[in-house]
Formats: structure tokens, C-alpha cells, sequence
């Protein structure tokens, strides 16, 4: 039998080649520094330095309390941009008034790199944790929103004429047509949130925070700990993975109908 | 006979506003008795389709009006079932929850919904497939969802959109064989809107013609023969031939 099992067979395996010869490449370089004493071995410590760092953090106990204050951050402030983008969006893309009113100043402040706001966040809100979580939830908004009102908007009108004359009232319009309909587009938009989340966090942990990931790469840098920045920048890859597969899990069970056939 | 199902007074529809404005409908009028199966022929662009969608609610009609049981249409309604030719099934339901979604908002309770799920897809002869997702079924077989859904949804009257012109020639024939089973059974009363003449005279209790547009009613032609039909008996032919006549006139219209 020669099918889509080989391929996918082969597929992994190359995959895998394909990690181990960065993690290869990485150790040779990280290697050859070491033995010819190009330049201080603290600039690039091997992987291995760096899973040692690691796992060193993780049984003394710092690494959960860095992990925790990290996804804690996220889960609130994305959960809450979330919560908004898909109320407001889902309301914008159903009511034209609503439209009208909030899209102007959706499309004044979107343009506007989230990133040059976290200044002006600060000083409203101070450094503790109000800023860092209302940070996540201002940045992840407007892709959230933007994308559920288009998925909207892009609904088939003959869905909507299909329900009517099945007996759909406008509420039921809304929950049993307009939501399932989006909701493939609505979970883009959220995998977009999720990845948005960890890329936020990060910079405002620099930025006056106690605990942390993006704290733990800030003072590695202050001491040349490398191989703590290195390891803390995993861990946030890590996390990053998790929550896109998380919201691919999500994807797979809501819309079983686009993963089937 | 009693009152007609459908009563369509002097309807005008106009598409369009200002300088653009066009007629489609002009001066129809028009009953369907109960249990009727009533065909719409006519030329592309005649407006028989905007007819069926005043009739369903979809659209306001520019002047005069559409009674269903003697109430004025205002809007769409589960005493009017539709059936699409794009089918336009909830895709992200399975073929039982896309039949079962008009009873389900309804508030019929459970068992009976199940009761009346299993019924209409044997009606359809979809009863093998009630778990699979329209994405996996093919049209002919979208098109047998979309009919027993609008049939578990017990409506009077069914409005049919030229339901059967994406489908391949053979599968055609086949369904419509299946519908006209059906409503032996069923009798509802049914409004069908077609451009093929032999499907027409295969369905129909009476086939209304109608002109280029604007829309207008040409002739009515009733189709009096009985139970299952014949494509090749020389009635059925007579009737298709001097239908085409009529419509060959109107076609050529569209061309001078």
C-alpha cells in the first residue's frame, strides 16, 4: 500500500531531520567556540547549556513562577479582548447602525502599531498588572473584531432567506445561522489573538514587571545570563505551540463539519 | 375547489431606482388551488423567479399583493417551505440536523423530531445517510436534503426555484420522478419554477407561460393527464410541442 500514510511517514521524518540539524548546527557552533576560544563561550551557550538552564529553573522552582505570571497575564487579557471582539464584531456585523458607528474608530486606531501604545498605557495605568493585562486586550481586539465582522458579512444571504422560511425569528437567526456560519472565520481570528497575546507580553514584562518570561529575558540581559534568555524565549515558544494547538483542538471539535469528507 | 392557496393580485415588480429603473413583473394575476402543482415557464430574465421570491416573502412587490389563505405575505414564513437550486443546506449541520431544524426551532419535542427526521429522509430515500455533512454529499443527494427539509417542516405550500437546474440530466430525471411520487403522497400545494418544458409537463397540474420581460402570464396550459406520467406517450409529447410553441415565441422576442 502506497498512500497518504508513506508520504505522511516521510513527511515526519523530515521534519525531524530538520530540527535535528539546527540543534546540530547549534551545538557545532556552540562547540567550536568553546574549544578555539573565538570570543566568550557565554555569548552562545549550546542547547544543551540552555536545556540544563532550563530544567535547573524548573526544579528550584522560578521557572513556574515566571510561566504562571506569564499565562495568567495572557489568559486574562486575551480572554477579555476575546470576550469584547466577539460581542462587539458579532453585534457590528449584524447591525448596520452599530456598523457605521464603531468602524470609524476601529479603522482610526487599528493602523496604529499596538506596540506604540504601551507607553501611553503606562502612564495611565502604572506598571503593575492593570497595564500588562489591558495591554493584551487592546492589542488583541481589533484583529478579533475586524475578522469576526467580515466573517459575518460574508455570510450567504441565502442561508438567511433558507432559516426564514424554515420559521427562524431574529434571534434565532443569530444563534442557530449567523454564529455557526462565522464561527470557522471567528476561530482564525482567535488563533490570530493567541499569538498575538504571547507577542505582546513578552515586551511588557521589560518594561517594569517582577515575574515574568519577558522579565526573565530582561534580566538575563542585565547579567549576560544568555543561556536564561535563550531558555526563557523556548519556554515562550513552547507556550505559543500549546495555545495554537489548543485552538486548533477547539477548531477541530466546533467545526467537525470542515474536517470531515 | 374552494378558495386558492395562493392568490397573486395584480403584481408589478420594478428592479432598480431612478433611470435604471426596469420592469420584471407587470400585471400578474394568478391563483394556485390546494394541492396544485403549478409550473412557471418561461424565457430567461421573465421574472418567474422573482415571482416565486415575492410568494415566498423575500422580496416586497412593487404594487399590488399576494395572499396565502386569504392573509397578505409580508414576509418569509414556515407555512411557505423553499427549496432552492443551489440547495443552500446549513452546512455546518448533518443532513438529519439540517431536516430537523425547522421542528427543532419550532420546540417540537425530541422524540417526535426524530420520528419526523426518519419519515421525511425515507421519503427522500436518504435514510443511509442521516449522520453525513452536506460537504460530502453530492448534489442530487444535497437536493434530497433540502426537499425532506422543507417537508419535515409540514408546510402547506412549497416554493421550488428551478430546483433541479444543476443537476445532470439523468439525476434530473430521477428527482423529479421522486417529487412527483412525493406529492402523490404528500399533496401539498406547489409552486415550481423551471425553464425545461418536459419538466414542466411531467409535474405539472397546469403550466403558466409567461412573456419576456416585463414578466407577464401568456397562457395556461392544464395537464390532464393521470398518475405517474410517460415521457413517451404521444400525449405528453402533444402537450411539450405545443408548449414549446408558445415559448419559442417569447424566446424569440428576447433575440430581435
Amino acid at each position: 500500500m502506497r498512500g497518504p500514510a508513506v508520504t505522511r511517514r516521510r513527511a515526519g521524518g523530515v521534519r525531524l531531520a530538520s530540527v535535528t540539524t539546527f540543534l546540530g548546527v547549534w551545538a557545532l557552533a556552540a562547540a567550536i567556540v568553546e574549544i578555539g576560544r573565538l570570543f566568550n563561550p557565554i555569548f552562545l551557550p549550546g542547547p544543551w547549556v540552555v536545556a540544563g538552564k532550563v530544567l535547573r529553573l524548573g526544579l528550584d522552582g522560578q521557572l513556574w513562577i515566571h510561566v504562571g505570571a506569564t499565562l495568567h497575564r495572557v489568559a486574562v487579557g486575551f480572554t477579555t479582548g476575546a470576550a469584547l471582539a466577539l460581542a462587539l464584531g458579532l453585534l457590528a456585523g449584524h447591525v448596520r447602525g452599530v456598523r457605521t458607528l464603531v468602524e470609524p474608530v476601529v479603522e482610526l486606531l487599528r493602523p496604529i502599531p499596538p506596540l506604540a501604545m504601551l507607553p501611553l498605557f503606562i502612564v495611565w495605568v502604572g506598571i503593575g498588572e492593570g497595564s500588562k493585562v489591558g495591554f493584551i486586550t487592546y492589542a488583541t481586539f481589533f484583529p478579533m473584531f475586524l475578522i469576526t465582522v467580515a466573517a459575518v458579512g460574508r455570510l450567504d444571504p441565502l442561508l438567511i432567506r433558507a432559516a426564514q422560511s424554515l420559521g427562524a425569528r431574529p434571534r434565532q437567526l443569530f444563534l442557530h445561522v449567523i454564529l455557526p456560519a462565522a464561527l470557522p472565520d471567528i476561530l482564525t481570528g482567535v488563533r490570530l489573538g493567541v499569538a498575538l497575546s504571547f507577542f505582546v507580553i513578552v515586551i511588557s514584562e521589560f518594561i517594569g514587571a517582577e515575574a515574568g518570561l519577558g522579565y526573565l529575558i530582561n534580566d538575563g540581559r542585565n547579567f549576560f545570563l544568555v543561556a536564561q534568555m535563550l531558555g526563557a524565549a523556548a519556554v515562550l515558544g513552547l507556550l505559543g505551540y500549546l495555545g495554537n494547538a489548543a485552538v486548533g483542538w477547539l477548531e477541530r471539535r466546533l467545526v467537525r463539519w470542515q474536517h470531515t469528507g | 375547489m374552494g378558495d386558492p392557496r395562493i392568490s397573486i393580485r395584480r403584481l408589478e415588480h420594478w428592479f432598480g431606482a431612478g433611470e435604471h429603473r426596469a420592469p420584471a413583473l407587470a400585471g400578474i394575476d394568478l391563483d394556485v388551488a390546494e394541492h396544485e402543482f403549478l409550473c412557471l415557464l418561461g424565457p430567461s430574465g421573465c421574472g418567474k423567479s422573482t415571482l416565486l421570491n415575492i410568494v415566498a416573502g423575500f422580496l416586497r412587490p412593487t404594487a399590488g399583493e399576494v395572499l396565502v389563505d386569504g392573509r397578505p405575505v409580508s414576509e418569509p414564513g414556515a407555512d411557505r417551505g423553499v427549496v432552492f437550486q443551489e440547495y443552500v443546506l446549513f452546512p455546518w449541520l448533518t443532513v438529519a440536523g439540517n431536516v430537523e431544524f425547522g421542528p427543532r426551532l419550532a420546540g417540537v419535542p425530541a422524540t417526535e423530531r426524530r420520528q419526523t427526521v426518519a419519515r421525511c429522509l425515507d421519503l427522500v430515500g436518504l435514510g443511509a445517510h442521516a449522520a453525513k455533512f452536506p460537504l460530502q454529499l453530492s448534489g442530487g443527494m444535497k437536493q434530497r436534503a433540502a426537499i425532506a427539509r422543507a417537508l419535515a417542516n409540514n408546510p402547506a405550500i412549497i416554493l421550488m426555484d428551478e430546483p433541479f437546474g444543476a443537476l445532470d440530466a439523468q439525476t434530473r430525471e430521477v428527482l423529479q420522478d421522486e417529487l412527483s411520487r412525493i406529492q402523490r403522497l404528500e399533496h401539498k400545494t406547489i409552486l415550481f419554477v423551471t425553464h425545461s418544458i418536459r419538466e414542466a409537463v411531467y409535474l405539472a397540474d397546469r403550466v403558466v407561460v409567461m412573456t419576456s420581460a416585463p414578466g407577464r402570464i401568456k397562457q395556461v396550459f392544464e395537464i390532464t393527464l393521470v398518475g405517474p406520467r410517460d415521457r413517451f406517450a404521444p400525449e405528453f409529447t402533444r402537450y411539450e410541442s405545443e408548449i414549446t410553441r408558445v415559448v419559442k415565441e417569447e424566446v424569440a422576442k428576447v433575440h430581435e
